[in-house]
Formats: C-alpha cells, sequence, structure tokens
C-alpha cells in the first residue's frame, strides 16, 4: 500500500534537480486543453508527451505545459513547440503516437516532423 | 465526450481559470446513478452570467464565440433522464465566501449512459497543468472509494518541490490506482 511519506524520497531525489534546472534554457511544449482539445483526444497526447519527455531524459530542457483554446478548434488536438531562438512549430490532429515520434525526432533529433504540422494539413 | 471523466476535466479546467485556490471534485456513485461535483471557492459568477452559461452561445474564450463544455455536460446528464444544476457566487457580491458548483446525475442504466472512464488520468493532468492549484478528489463507488488532497501531498514535498514533477505525477497516478484495485 503507499503512503504519503513515501513523498519525502522523492522530495529528497528532487533536491539537486531543481536548482539544476533553474538555469537551463527551456523548449516548451504547450498542449491546447480546452474543451475542443479534450473532447478530441488531447488528454493523452499530454501524457504521452509527460512520460515520453522523461523517458527520453529531456526533462531538463523540456517543459510540457498546458494552455487554453489556440483558436484552431478543427484540427484539434494541437501541440505547439517553442525553442529559444527559433519560430514556433504546430503540430496538429495529434495522437500519443505522433508524440513519441515528435519527442524522438524533434525535441531529441532536433528535426521537425513536417508531415505532422499545420502547414501539411492546411495545403 | 467519450467519457465522463473528459468531462470533469474540462469543468474543472473552468475552476482553475476562476483562480480558485481549491477545487473539490466528488463522485457518487451507486448501482444505478452516478453524481459528479465540481465545487470550487474561485471567483464565482454574478447572476447575469450564471443564466448564460449553459448557452452554447455563451463563452469566456476569447478565440471564437462558442462555448460548449457546461452545455455538453448537462446535456449528457439530461440525456440519461438524470439531473444537471449550477449555482454560483460571485466574489464582487459575497467577498467572503465566493464559488461555484456544478453537480450533474446520471443513471447509469439508460442506454445514452457514457461511462466515467479514466478519472485517474483527468486528476493526473489536471495537477499536471496546475501545479499551484488544490485539488480535493473523493470518488465513493459500491465496495469503495478512492481520495486525494493535493494539500497533504504538498505539505510532505515542501515549498521547492513542484507538483507538477514527472514523479510526483507518477506517484498520485499509482497512488490513486491503486486505492481502485484494493477495492
Amino acid at each position: 500500500m503507499k503512503s504519503l511519506a513515501e513523498l519525502q524520497a522523492i522530495k529528497d531525489k528532487m533536491k539537486d534537480k531543481v536548482v539544476l534546472r533553474e538555469g537551463s534554457a527551456q523548449k516548451r511544449v504547450v498542449v491546447g486543453m480546452a474543451t475542443c482539445g479534450i473532447a478530441a483526444g488531447a488528454r493523452p497526447v499530454l501524457n504521452a508527451f509527460v512520460e515520453g519527455v522523461n523517458k527520453e531524459g529531456l526533462s531538463g530542457e523540456v517543459a510540457v505545459t498546458q494552455t487554453g483554446c489556440i483558436g484552431i478548434c478543427q484540427y484539434e488536438p494541437v501541440v505547439e513547440i517553442f525553442e529559444p531562438g527559433k519560430d514556433k512549430v504546430t503540430y496538429v490532429k495529434m495522437t500519443a503516437e505522433k508524440a513519441d515520434r515528435v519527442i524522438k525526432e524533434h525535441l531529441k533529433g532536433g528535426k521537425v516532423v513536417t508531415e505532422y504540422t499545420i502547414a501539411a494539413f492546411a495545403k | 465526450m467519450k467519457e465522463l471523466s473528459l468531462n470533469i476535466l474540462d469543468i474543472a479546467e473552468n475552476s482553475v481559470k476562476a483562480k480558485a485556490p481549491l477545487t473539490e471534485i466528488r463522485i457518487d456513485e451507486t448501482e444505478k446513478t452516478l453524481t459528479i461535483a465540481v465545487i470550487d471557492n474561485g471567483c464565482g459568477m454574478t447572476h447575469e452570467i450564471l443564466k448564460k452559461v449553459t448557452d452554447p452561445f455563451y463563452t469566456t474564450r476569447t478565440t471564437r464565440k462558442v462555448g460548449l463544455g457546461i452545455p455538453f455536460f448537462k446535456m449528457e446528464a439530461e440525456m440519461t433522464g438524470g439531473t444537471f444544476s449550477i449555482s454560483s457566487k460571485s466574489e464582487k457580491e459575497h467577498p467572503a465566501d465566493h464559488g461555484t458548483r456544478i453537480e450533474a446525475t446520471f443513471k447509469k442504466d439508460h442506454i445514452d449512459y457514457i461511462p466515467l472512464g479514466d478519472v485517474v488520468s483527468t486528476m493526473t493532468t489536471l495537477i499536471q497543468g496546475h501545479p499551484e492549484s488544490d485539488f480535493l478528489f473523493h470518488h465513493v463507488f459500491p465496495g469503495g472509494e478512492a481520495f486525494l488532497d493535493t494539500r497533504e501531498i504538498r505539505k510532505e514535498l515542501g515549498p521547492d518541490v513542484p507538483l507538477s514533477e514527472f514523479e510526483v505525477i507518477t506517484w498520485i497516478g499509482e497512488y490513486l490506482k491503486e486505492q481502485y484495485t484494493s477495492n
């Protein structure tokens, strides 16, 4: 049975990590979580990013956050990626599977997955 | 919505947007009915706004003119022969005691009943996205219950570890899941 006391171990483990993170330049993954996004399947997409970023060891440089309606509801689930000094990339009609590829190829490999971007869909 | 748990996520987002320090999510389930209540102590709404929130053509969003969150939830409850209610006290009119309460009851044996789905995922998603807000979750179902209070977790972790940390979110997910399987 899990108990709240186990959180103490997490707290101890985090101590060094928090300090390390404050100074690092962050990439940001923003998932649209308004009614439109949630209804279209944003929850599993968000979870895939949260888990995948950690699994790939990127949690020090990538922050996964949530936002409201981005304004292009017909393309939900929508994910925006912000990197310092680069143009914003908007991924549309996302799924957990597509999220895995974006993590590996874009966030880790530095190469935008063009076929999932809004530019590829809006053509 | 495919699961009622997604409606809960959607409705609770309104509470966070209303700057509620605490949002309470209660699910009371019997063999025949399921009642979901989302209660917050956020800024609340005036009578004028409250009258409009179940209208799909009223919304707080600025990017378009349709707001379907509350109308969806109401419709899904009423489709099963259930009920929906909303009450609110605005901070302006009730500075000491304000907030919003939304409650919907669903009849589980109705053909249009949408399953509750993954509430654990709804809670971890809410906490991941809003680590500064507190959530009180209590689900009572036939044969057991599940409970989570982020204030208790925050107290254990201290001020330096945000609740959105991956390890914390994972722990919360496991903590809740265990309560469902041990019952």
